[in-house]
């Protein structure tokens, strides 16, 4: 079936324009990224018909085998592809919004300097997450993960000039080891125990061993893996890094920070379902780190006025609604959300970045307004979004997110209720970022947009990490462009729709976050991998679930349309809390000031100049000196330069004649 | 005369053609010999292509030199010191490359010195005759004294005695050892010893077993450096000039992890075995130490320095944990090392060639004047990282993997030495590489010219390679390490007292 197609197609495109990019036309450049991308996505589609998949085939795992990449003793590690229903629903998932979204990127990097080293890192990305999932073995799937770190790293610090963007890059990547180190120890535990990396033969394994009831190997690994998750899909105590990665252009937030990469936690996880289900203890865990997440982030999400941080904040949050599901035993739920999250997330995303495109790169929201009359058609799309995020009936958010709330209900009756709170909340500061972008009048004044409108905002944000250099700040603002002049060219300009480059794939997004689980219904796809649960639902966890989520977007507009003045009466009165939650809890700050801190300090102060230098090359320099105090003696035997190599010699060759004619004669 | 005699001599023979020849042909003699040597090298790939690698000594060459003692010139090549012998003919052309403008006074003896040092390195890694390593072992010390003593800069002469007085102290252990050993076996032989020691008819039991042990794994542990033995490497690498720096941390640090496994695994398999929870643990604490000093350090030759006593550390851990992945990972490692360190080491003195600094705070932005520059060393940092895909991967991996075999706690600390590694390498990446060029910087970042390319090209190649595809590698190195594990093992059968058991399957199965 040429599975190795599907990935190496981006990987060309990432060749032809990270090598020549410099030098090809905009048009060749364009028709390489997506091309590459778009034929990937035809690939699929073609493998996966031959394969069946949609015609209710494909229930067996379908696998290729390349070359042995590393063999070392009775451990063999090879190339190999595989494809099972899971499978096909990334598969589908990473190269249909893949291709949409590098359609889009086209429009919205057009005036961007960098733009070949953009699509090399994105079609670089897309080769990565296609070996992640197509991936056979877990060591196949570390590449792919680390891969996408990779890719994460460099298109966050694509404005390199600016520090915020470098240091997010920094952070992303350096958390993720963090996640990555659970991963590696449960990728060596499985190796260890079961002799094999290959998925099909460990979880066969796994299969025929008993349950846990209390800890053992299985939860060990199960909770080591789920670490991994927790650095990649941005779970509590890790998910720190995914809000500061908005440092990076809109289409990256879409595609890698929202619709697939961080989602290979959840993958990852599905995919080891056969571990997870025998641990129940290790089920549990994920389920409520799941549901802290979704809670604490969808809180920071009321407050933000950045409308990338906004949506962040609630990809934070959606992610924790999977982790939920999986939790609960609900794993084809949890892959149900991922699809229906890939499409209203990316398009809340890619909304949003029409918006900033529109509003000359301003994201904070307190100085949009009233864009309806600017931007018809991105409000169309962003309402459509926003509905289906909110979980209104029918809608494909309401379809995947209930069914994650039943199973949730199923397993313990507060963790439905904490999830509709959540949801909500969700439904409460989605809508509330629609109007206050697209409601009221605009804010923007036109005399205000000729300086420092480009990523003030940003940097306020990061004000944790550049507390030491905001005095600069103010005078920085009007060169933060430095790295797009796109702003430039319409100074003072009013807000303007986007060009149909990038309004088309909004519009086909907007159509799938709408219906799109009527075309494809995971949970049926996946009956082989998951049975569906036949239980008794009843009708009024769904209707509560819709409720909340309509009273959230009504709260809303009372707040932002009807009464506009009602959310600063709230703030003030609830000055402390609010402060609180607006700075996310402060646990950046408590990061830094618990572990980077002190390792810095430590390992400068300590280990290096106290430990190294004084002590350890001090007792070495100590023994020279005594050394050489000897050696004064013999010195005057010696002439020249080579005194200290000749006093060695010789006081080595006393030790030598000494031991032999002692020791070693014996 | 094998064509591995050739290959290790022809060094010697460039060295003398360099001092005889005018100055101003100095770096082309140097540069067609070394690159000739390289291309001859590969020549010893041709037992190794087959479907099975042979694991016997090949190329061998066995005549006496010193009749009394008896002093044989035994040189010989295997799977372990196969891709040793040949990163070193490959590193030498490309320290030549590197050395192209840097050097301006003492060309000759300069580019004479790189040569002897070849010489040397390889003799170390061919060398059967316990008297013939301990020569070519003090041989290569004498280049790459004068090296950084002439070369350097302004602490060289410090930093020169240093490096040779900590080598020395070692090496004085193990020539005593040695000695020791003749008296006891009648030869200097290490494949007549290493027998006498497999069959049992030599046995260094209890203490003394224990002292040997030492001596020699002292003398290699210096070379590592292994921590606490590490203090000579940061001041050797910072004032040594940039090809120095590239032979020292490429090639010269691997004579000791060669020597760990060479010596002390197959001669004294027990004493090894008793004392690895220590190393282990050395190791361990080398790897975050290491790695730690390299997160506050404001020169980046120190920096690098740091890291290769963090990286280093993974390989001594990975030998003693007595594992096949672990073993394998090693050996992969210590390749790996030499390419990816060398490549940064090169890279630093590209920067150094443009402006004169080895403060990072000097830098900032370099990637807007110099993108190309920029990227090879992205490539770079992230093999050093261990991202898959590049080399690096491959070895700590399977280090790991061997370590977590023999002692899961191992790992647990070790691996956050992978944490550790992509903070300080990248936060030394962003501080140079990213942000605004200054004026002044800009002006004096032209990016990497053809000569430049050349020599950072193979490397970079190499890391691809290496990390794509490592059964082009590994099987040689596999094979090998099968049967010194089995010959630590039989050992230890043998030991237990059990009837002498023909070598082979029957052994591995006796673990």
């Amino acid at each position: 079936m040429q599975l190795w197609l599907i990935p190496i197609l981006p990987l060309l495109g990432f060749l032809i324009n990270g090598l020549f990019g410099k030098r090809l036309p905009k048009a060749v450049i364009n028709a390489v990224a997506v091309g590459s991308v778009f034929l990937a996505f035809l690939w699929v589609l073609k493998t996966l018909s031959g394969l069946g998949a949609f015609s209710g085939g494909l229930e067996e795992t379908y696998s290729e085998h390349y070359f042995t990449w590393i063999k070392s003793g009775s451990l063999d590690i090879g190339v190999d592809f595989a494809v099972d229903r899971l499978t096909s629903i990334m598969l589908m998932i990473v190269t249909g919004i893949g291709t949409l979204i590098h359609i889009y990127a086209t429009g919205y990097m057009a005036e961007e300097s960098g733009y070949y080293r953009f699509f090399a890192y994105l079609n670089l990305f897309m080769f990565f997450m296609l070996t992640l999932v197509l991936g056979g073995n877990f060591l196949l799937l570390f590449v792919g993960w680390e891969g996408v770190g990779l890719c994460s790293y460099l298109l966050i610090g694509f404005y390199f000039l600016e520090k915020f963007a470098t240091d997010a890059g920094n952070k992303a990547f350096i958390v993720n080891r963090i996640g990555d180190f659970g991963l590696s120890l449960a990728v060596f535990l499985i190796a260890i125990n079961f002799n094999t990396l290959d998925f099909g033969k460990v979880f066969a394994q796994v299969k025929t061993m008993p349950v846990e009831t209390s800890p053992g190997l299985l939860t060990a690994i199960a909770l080591l893996l789920f670490v991994g998750a927790c650095g990649k899909s941005a779970q509590i105590p890790l998910y720190v890094w995914l809000p500061d990665a908005m440092a990076g252009p809109t289409p990256v937030s879409a595609l890698i920070h929202a619709a697939t990469m961080v989602t290979a936690g959840v993958y990852m996880v599905t995919r080891s379902s056969s571990i997870y289900l025998h641990s129940a203890g290790a089920l549990d865990v994920v389920a409520v780190v799941g549901l802290a997440t979704a809670f604490f982030a969808a809180t920071v999400g009321l407050t933000q006025f950045d409308i990338k941080k906004v949506y962040a904040y609630s990809t934070v949050s959606q992610l924790g609604y999977m982790f939920l599901g999986l939790g609960v035993g609900a794993f084809s739920a949890g892959i149900y959300h991922v699809m229906t999250h890939a499409f209203f997330k990316a398009l809340l995303f890619l909304g949003a970045g029409s918006v900033i495109h529109g509003c000359h790169h301003e994201q904070d929201m307190r100085k949009m307004g009233g864009l309806r009359k600017y931007m018809p058609v991105t409000m169309a799309v962003l309402a459509c979004a926003t509905l289906a995020i909110a979980g209104v009936p029918f809608l494909s958010g309401a379809a995947s997110k209930d069914m994650i709330l039943e199973a949730a209900y199923e397993h313990a009756p507060w963790m439905y209720w904490a999830g509709v709170v959540t949801a909500c909340m969700t439904a409460f500061y989605c809508s509330r970022a629609f109007f206050m972008t697209f409601f009221g009048e605009y804010r923007g004044a036109a005399a205000d947009a000729g300086h420092g409108h480009g990523h003030d905002k940003k940097k306020d944000d990061h004000g944790h990490a550049k507390k030491d250099d905001h005095g600069h700040n103010a005078g920085h603002g009007h060169d933060a462009h430095g790295h797009d002049d796109h702003g430039h060219g319409h100074h003072g300009g009013l807000p303007h729709e986007s060009p149909w480059v990038m309004l088309a794939p909004l519009v086909v997004l907007a159509a799938l976050s709408l219906g799109g689980h009527y075309i494809f219904n995971v949970p049926h796809i996946l009956e082989p991998l998951f049975p569906i649960h036949e239980g008794e639902s009843e009708a009024w966890l769904e209707i509560v679930a819709s409720a909340a989520g309509i009273g959230g977007i009504a709260l809303a507009y009372v707040f932002y349309v009807l009464a506009p003045g009602l959310p600063d009466g709230i703030v003030s009165t609830f000055s402390a809390p609010y402060r609180w939650i607006y700075n996310k809890y402060f646990v950046d700050e408590l990061y830094d000031a618990v572990f980077v801190e002190p390792t810095i300090d430590g390992s400068r102060n300590l280990m290096w100049r106290v430990a190294d230098v004084r002590i350890i090359d001090g007792i070495a320099n100590g023994t020279a000196t005594v050394a050489q105090g000897l050696g004064g003696i013999l010195r005057r035997l010696q002439s020249g330069y080579i005194r200290n190599y000749a006093a060695w010699v010789v006081a080595g060759a006393i030790v030598v004649i000494l031991w032999v004619g002692f020791g070693g004669a014996r | 005369m094998s064509l591995l005699d050739i290959v290790l001599f022809l060094p010697l023979i460039g060295f003398l053609a360099i001092l005889i020849l005018p100055k101003e042909s100095s770096r082309m003699t140097a540069l067609i010999l070394s690159l000739g040597i390289f291309v001859l090298s590969l020549g010893l790939l041709s037992p190794y292509m087959g479907d099975a690698s042979p694991t016997g000594w090949q190329f061998v060459s066995n005549v006496s030199w010193i009749t009394s003692p008896a002093i044989r010139y035994h040189v010989g090549l295997d799977g372990l010191t196969l891709w040793l012998v040949l990163l070193s003919t490959m590193l030498t052309p490309i320290a030549v490359l590197i050395s192209w403008n840097y050097i301006d006074h003492r060309v000759k003896e300069y580019f004479a010195f790189l040569l002897l040092l070849e010489f040397g390195v390889l003799g170390v890694f061919v060398a059967l005759d316990m008297f013939l390593f301990y020569v070519f072992w003090e041989l290569s010390l004498v280049p790459m004294y004068f090296l950084i003593g002439i070369w350097g800069h302004d602490r060289r002469i410090y930093a020169a005695v240093k490096f040779f007085l900590f080598t020395m102290a070692g090496s004085v252990l193990m020539l005593a050892a040695m000695i020791y050993l003749y008296n006891a076996a009648g030869t200097f032989d290490y494949v007549a010893i290493q027998n006498m020691v497999q069959t049992g008819a030599l046995k260094f039991d209890g203490q003394v077993g224990m002292l040997l042990f030492l001596a020699f794994f002292i003398a290699f542990a210096i070379k590592v450096p292994l921590f606490p033995l590490h203090t000579w490497l940061q001041d050797a690498h910072v004032e040594a000039p940039t090809a120095g720096s590239v032979m020292l941390a490429s090639v010269m640090l691997k004579m000791g992890t060669y020597g760990l496994v060479r010596f002390c695994l197959t001669l004294f398999p027990n004493a090894a075995r008793e004392a690895a929870p220590v190393i282990g643990g050395l190791a361990i604490v080398g790897i975050i130490y290491g790695a730690l000093c390299a997160l506050v350090q404001p020169n980046m030759k120190k920096l690098v320095a740091y890291s290769s006593v963090s990286h280093l550390g993974f390989v001594v851990l990975g030998v003693f944990s007595f594992t096949q992945q672990g073993l394998d990972g090693a050996v992969y490692q210590m390749l790996n090392h030499g390419v990816s360190t060398g490549a940064l080491f090169i890279l630093v003195g590209y920067l150094y060639e443009r402006r004169h600094s080895l403060e990072i705070s000097a830098y900032g932005g370099v990637a807007t004047p110099a993108p190309n520059l920029a990227i090879v060393f992205l490539i770079t940092t992230f093999a050093s990282i261990g991202l898959p895909v590049l080399n690096n991967f491959v070895g700590e991996y399977l280090v790991l993997q061997g370590a977590a075999k023999a002692n899961f706690s191992w790992v647990v600390f070790a691996a956050l030495g992978v944490i550790l590694g992509a903070c300080y390498m990248l936060w030394l990446y962003q501080r140079t590489f990213y942000g605004r060029a200054s004026e002044s910087l800009a002006h004096h970042m032209p990016d990497l010219t053809t000569r430049e390319w050349a020599a950072i090209a193979p490397l970079l190649i190499l890391m691809f390679w290496m990390g794509c595809y490592a059964q082009t590698f590994l099987p040689a190195i596999s094979a090998q390490n099968t049967a010194i594990l089995n010959q630590m093992n039989q050992n230890r059968v043998e030991q237990a007292a059990t009837p002498a058991l023909p070598a082979g399957a029957e052994v591995r199965n006796a673990r």
